[in-house]
């Protein structure tokens, strides 16, 4: 077989469905026996969408998703979906053609060092100079980038090794001596933790998007309930335990809700499952949780200990160890106080929003729950519209918010969505967006149209960089430095890609607007004109304790 | 506080450059590394020193440099019992009226003269980084003209 034969034979015994990408000179070998192969591909408009398409796919069905891209320009559009996967510990595959490798450091046509450009973004990356490790290597790439804490893999194959002919093996066992995760909990660790955990009066938990990599949305809720404890998801972590759940507190950190904020601040056990201690989650590091001790479970140990002094760190899948940590814990904590101190800051410190009469982007939000009662995929792009979405949708269930977290991709919500959408076919997907992110990545609409992916983009429209011009407003005297935005007529221009366009200008049409959306068997852009200058509030200032918010606040 | 870590890796081409990249990401220099490869020819051997003012940041890029899959272990000898040395090669001034001189220096930091030419010698020793600071401090009094040293290799027992 050529090298372009064993690629393909290998995603297919890999078990992928789809590949999304975009044809170019030094993948033509891969193209021409994809032609006829019978995978299914979705030709992008541009590399970057191919990227967040794995990416959302990805996130949408926990399989790992796959990309490619020509050389040089190809491979470096790639790249911004690349660090965006990896800042989330997404597994994904991303495939780059190379020049022939006899030309590699010659400065050649579409030439780049992409295993260079692609070191600090993936977790692993390669560079295929002999077909005969081909198979093998795309045999670890997928296993490397879904096991552990998950990430891309980048494979560089020069289109030279694609033409090579070599007998096709299939290596049966794989044996990475430097790449052994860890998966159970020291047992010592976990007698110490149920401990902690049976001492405590105030305990919260705290949950990341490890829960839902690893599929511990159950234990976590079992655990919740036993001890009876409070808890708060990260932006990464919202789906991964029941936002409707009464001991859900939603969202903590920057635009989190205040009382899951002043619950952490409070607590005198946090309990991490899966999430970082991010600076977005923590503020002000030296004033976060001072009373609390910490029991940290986390699959990668680069994690732990990184921001804050840890108690009792536990390496290993959170799944594991969330059942583990059932097991051991004998006698339950009394939180019943705790609880009710939690209920009475619930009560004072709802989120909130004025109702003017005119369209608040929250209550554009609020009607789409309404309308799907969280039996849907929600894709966001960044800034305002998707703080937005975490604060008024309510995500009952894992895989069902899709969010670029880490890297805060604007224009990562439209192609995450097509990615989504291809991935869960039954479900109907929407990204909300805003004005500016959804032009960043707005060529997709022909790839959505011409694959017929039927996908909802409600653009909450404020004619502004929304999150950037709240800063400005609030910390830089209203000195709106190149914030506002010109935009498009949204209505024509998905039109004239044959999607459908749907203005809303006025309160009322919000919800029949949504509603014909749904019901409109094609991708639809609602362009809702919102009001230019709402803020989110709660806010915690860059650098501020988080339970010194500002706004939102009765 | 300076740091010996030693690093088992996969011996690959772009495996120096991955574990480069933790340290210079940082803004972190490496003062010395050593390479070779070991008894089996699919692994190297890697000694790095390195000044770390943080010794929370150092922590953090030794569970990096495990997490990278072509690395198969990674230590840190500074707490450890080991033993390092260094090899400097050194041109010095030789002249046959300080040649008494220089041996009895040499004699005393266990270098030795492996070459002379008209006015240069060519001396190596081998030693830790202790002895080979005070024997560099000797030779300059007889003029250095060059010198060359390995990073530090250690192993521990």
């Amino acid at each position: 077989m050529t090298g372009a034969q064993i690629l393909l034979e290998c995603l297919k015994r890999e078990g992928v469905e789809v590949m999304f990408g975009y044809p170019g000179g030094q993948v033509l070998p891969i193209f021409d026996k994809l032609y006829d192969f019978g995978l299914k591909f979705i030709l992008v408009r541009h590399e970057q969408g191919a990227a967040h398409a794995a990416d959302g796919y990805a996130r949408a069905t926990g399989k790992p998703g796959v990309c490619i891209a020509t050389s040089g320009p190809g491979a470096t559009n790639l790249t911004t979906g690349i660090a965006n996967a990896y800042m989330d510990s997404i597994p994904m595959v991303a495939i780059t053609g190379q020049v022939k490798t006899f030309l590699i450091g010659n400065d050649a046509f579409q030439e780049a060092d992409v295993t260079g450009i692609t070191r600090p973004i993936t977790k692993h990356n390669y560079l295929v100079k002999d077909v005969r490790d081909l198979a093998r290597i795309v045999r670890e790439a997928f296993y490397i980038a879904s096991t552990g804490r998950p990430g891309p893999v980048l494979i560089d194959i020069p289109s030279d090794v694609q033409l090579a002919d070599t007998e096709f093996i299939w290596p049966k066992e794989l044996d990475i001596r430097g790449y052994k995760p860890v998966i159970f909990g020291h047992p010592g660790q976990i007698k110490k933790a149920a401990k902690l955990i049976s001492d405590a009066h105030k305990p919260i938990i705290y949950a990341g998007g490890g829960v839902i990599t690893s599929g511990a949305h159950q234990e976590l809720k079992a655990l919740a309930e036993r001890i009876q404890a409070p808890v708060v998801m990260t932006m990464m972590g919202l789906g991964g335990f029941d936002g409707t759940h009464p001991l859900s507190l939603g969202m903590l950190g920057m635009h989190g809700t205040a009382f899951a904020n002043f619950a952490i601040m409070n607590a005198d056990l946090i309990i991490a499952v899966g999430a970082r201690f991010d600076d977005r989650v923590t503020g002000r590091l030296d004033a976060f949780a001072r009373k609390a001790k910490i029991i940290h479970i986390d699959i990668d140990p680069s994690s732990i200990a990184k921001n804050v002094e840890v108690d009792i760190p536990i390496v290993g899948d959170a799944k594991n160890i969330l059942g583990q940590l059932l097991e051991e814990i004998k006698k339950t904590p009394d939180t019943a106080q705790w609880l009710e101190t939690i209920e009475d800051w619930k009560r004072k410190h709802p989120l909130r929003y004025k109702d003017d009469g005119k369209i608040k982007p929250q209550y554009v939000i609020e009607q789409l729950y309404e309308l799907t009662k969280g039996d849907a995929i929600i894709t966001t792009e960044v800034g305002q519209n998707q703080m937005w979405a975490t604060q008024w949708y309510k995500y009952t269930s894992p895989r069902t918010f899709i969010s670029s977290g880490g890297l805060g991709t604007m224009g990562f919500g439209f192609p995450a969505a097509m990615g989504a959408k291809i991935g869960c076919p039954e479900s109907q997907v929407f990204d909300i967006a805003g004005d500016g992110s959804i032009q960043m990545n707005i060529q997709e609409l022909a790839t959505c149209v011409c694959n017929k992916i039927n996908v909802k983009v409600l653009i909450l429209n404020n004619g502004y960089l929304g999150m950037v011009r709240q800063w400005q407003e609030l910390f830089y005297k209203k000195r709106y430095s190149y914030t506002s935005l010109y935009n498009p007529d949204f209505v024509r221009l998905a039109e004239s890609y044959g999607a459908a366009g749907i203005r809303v200008t006025k309160k009322e049409e919000v919800r029949p607007a949504i509603e014909k959306a749904i019901a409109i068997d094609n991708t639809v852009f609602i362009d809702f004109h919102i009001e230019p200058e709402e803020n989110v509030y709660p806010m915690v200032p860059a650098g501020e304790a988080i339970d010194k918010m500002i706004g939102g606040l009765a | 506080m300076r740091h010996t870590i030693s690093i088992l890796v996969e011996n690959k081409f772009g495996v120096l450059a991955r574990i480069a990249g933790l340290f210079s990401a940082r803004g972190y220099n490496i003062a010395s590394l050593a390479v070779s490869e070991t008894l089996d020819p699919g692994i190297s051997y890697m000694t790095m020193v390195v000044e770390a003012e943080d010794e929370k940041i150092l922590e953090q890029i030794k569970k990096q440099l495990n997490k990278l899959i072509d690395v198969i272990t990674a230590t840190d000898f500074t707490k450890k019992e080991h033993v390092d040395r260094e090899l400097v090669l050194v041109k010095v001034t030789y002249s046959p009226a300080a040649k008494d001189k220089l041996e009895s220096v040499l004699k005393k930091y266990v270098g030795k003269v492996i070459q002379h030419k008209g006015d240069t010698a060519i001396i190596e020793a081998v030693a830790d980084q202790e002895q080979i600071r005070k024997l560099l401090e000797e030779l300059g009094k007889f003029g250095i003209k060059e010198l060359v040293r390995t990073g530090r290799l250690a192993i521990a027992y």
